[in-house]
């Protein structure tokens, strides 16, 4: 992992609705139990795709910042 | 293959009690071969899982279904290629990133009291009228419809007109493919026109910051810009205002669940979700997929080429995740429904559809607590016909 990667989480607000599993599984999975998503990197290096996820959740449940904490997505 | 594929859809579009088929091959033969009335033949899928695979999984592509007009469908007309549902990432990615911002759970939210104050209104309209009254003329419809243009910024006085053109957009049989073909033109135009407008003078409203998306970043094309446009005149009205409809209907039919609902308004939110999944809202689910490579699904091989139909109302009436599955049950504890899909073509609309339906119910509910159905059996009440959705294109109640 390099020092610039960036850090993504899902939070509560996540109500599976599978978006970006479809849209991105290199990055994200279904936790069928807890019945929401997960991503399969904290801390995945710099990719735009993970912005217009970000952008695209319906519950802006997903919040990417870069390695310095600044929030990156989703943005107003 | 079996040589008998049975004729799809199973029914004939009108009924809310989802068709028996599907629970026997759930049971029997959960990724099944039937025959769709143009075009040949398709997979239909009914369990849960699989549909959500289906759904999700990105060897099963929207685009291929529209690449190929003449192949499996439920219209007479061939498809043709339109908007977000026809689009595969990484496409689809780049349009969803740009115009999801204007439905996220934040703006949803505080779009509330506006439609709470639309439904009050219809409300009124209907108190002052007195019963009986049609349901879906004077409350059902206006609601989503209203919203829906204010959001975009369309002028209240052409509801009507769209109206028409989106009830012709969605019809399979009820009009020749000519007409429906019209219609497709005639809101594009009308829709290329407002851009046109709002371009030269922007407002406050969705369609201005679209067009700023495409002018100031030039990251949407116009004809994007059009489609998209169209796409949510068209579902945004039909089907919150179809599901408000339904959802008093399957109130008035299941009694005790609805003085459940009476005594205790706190519970409209998961009411709301549990009709959601109960009520099968389109006479088949969704546009048929296509296979881009061999995929096993429950065991059968799904050939490269073929087509598949996700059936969403058979996964929401799936008993190994739902319990009682056939039963109305809004003090249901976890419900997974995939009423508003699931992946990457989730509903766009679906928090403003929730807001929609719990502020519609919570309004019926409140103002006119004696709200029932005018009529007392099935006979002779009117259906949509024709077109891929279940429901009411008229609905007397009294109160
Ligand atoms: C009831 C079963 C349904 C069937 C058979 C169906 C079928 C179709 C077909 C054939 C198209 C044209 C696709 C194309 O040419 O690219 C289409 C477009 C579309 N459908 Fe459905 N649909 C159904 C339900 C729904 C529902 C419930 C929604 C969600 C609100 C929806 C949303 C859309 C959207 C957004 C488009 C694109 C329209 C455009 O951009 O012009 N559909 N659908
Ligand atoms: C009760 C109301 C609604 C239901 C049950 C519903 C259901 C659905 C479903 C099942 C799909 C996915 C179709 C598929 O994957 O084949 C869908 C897609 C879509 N819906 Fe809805 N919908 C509703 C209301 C709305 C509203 C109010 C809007 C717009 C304001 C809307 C806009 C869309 C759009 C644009 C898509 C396509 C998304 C994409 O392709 O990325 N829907 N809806
Ligand atoms: S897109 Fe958002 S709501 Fe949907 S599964 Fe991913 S994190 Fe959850």
């Amino acid at each position: 992992m390099s020092e610039a990667n960036w850090k993504v989480e899902v939070t509560g607000a996540c109500i599976a609705s599978g978006m970006c599993v479809g849209t991105a599984p290199a990055y994200f999975e279904l936790d069928g139990d807890r019945n929401r998503s997960v991503p399969r990197s904290a801390r995945p290096a710099p990719d735009p795709l993970l912005l217009s996820v970000a952008d695209s959740c319906p519950l802006e449940a997903i919040r990417v910042h870069d390695a310095g904490g600044t929030l990156l997505a989703p943005l107003d | 293959m079996t040589d008998n594929a049975p004729g799809y859809p199973f029914g004939d579009g009108t009924g809310l009690a989802l068709e028996p088929e599907y629970g026997r091959l759930r049971a029997e033969e959960p990724v099944s071969r039937v025959q769709l009335p143009f075009g040949g033949r398709a997979w239909l899928v009914t369990h849960h899982a699989d549909v959500r695979k289906v759904l999700t999984d990105p060897r099963f592509s929207s685009r291929a279904t529209t690449a190929n007009p003449d192949g499996p469908r439920f219209t007479p007309q061939p498809l043709f290629p339109a908007g977000v549902m026809s689009m595969d990432p990484p496409e689809h990615t780049r349009i969803r990133s740009l115009v999801s911002r204007a439905f996220t759970g934040g703006r949803v939210e505080a779009l509330r009291p506006r439609i709470a104050e639309i439904a009050g209104g219809l409300a009124d309209a209907m108190l002052e009228k007195g019963p009986p009254a049609d349901l879906v003329s004077m409350f059902a419809l206006p609601l989503p419809v209203t919203v829906i243009c204010e959001l975009l910024g369309v002028p209240y006085a052409d509801r009507d007109r769209f109206r028409e053109l989106s009830d012709a957009l969605l019809s399979t049989t009820a009009l020749p493919p000519e007409e429906i073909f019209a219609a497709v033109m005639a809101l594009n135009e009308y829709l290329a026109g407002l851009i046109e407008e709002r371009r030269a003078e922007p407002r406050d409203d969705m369609l201005s910051d679209l067009v700023r998306a495409r002018d100031e970043d030039d990251r949407l094309s116009e004809q994007e810009l059009v489609e998209f446009g169209v796409g949510l005149l068209v579902t945004g009205h039909e089907t919150a205002a179809t599901q408000i409809g339904n959802f008093i209907y399957m109130l008035a039919r299941n009694p005790e669940q609805l003085a459940a609902l009476r005594a205790d308004p706190a519970l409209v939110p998961q009411a709301v979700e549990e009709l959601l999944r109960h009520t099968p809202l389109g006479a088949v689910s969704g546009i048929p997929r296509v296979a881009v490579e061999d995929v096993e699904l429950s065991g059968v091989t799904i050939r490269a080429g073929d087509s598949v139909i996700p059936s969403i109302n058979s996964a929401n009436h799936d008993e190994s995740v739902f319990e009682d599955a056939h039963r109305l049950d809004i003090h249901r504890p976890s419900n997974p429904h995939i009423a508003f899909g699931h992946g990457v073509h989730f509903c766009l609309g679906a928090q403003l559809a929730r807001a929609e339906l719990q502020i519609a119910l919570e309004t019926l509910l409140i103002r006119l607590p004696g709200l029932k159905l005018a009529t007392d059996g099935d006979a002779d009440l009117a259906w949509k016909k024709g077109l891929l959705i279940r429901g009411f294109s008229e609905l007397p109640v009294t109160w």
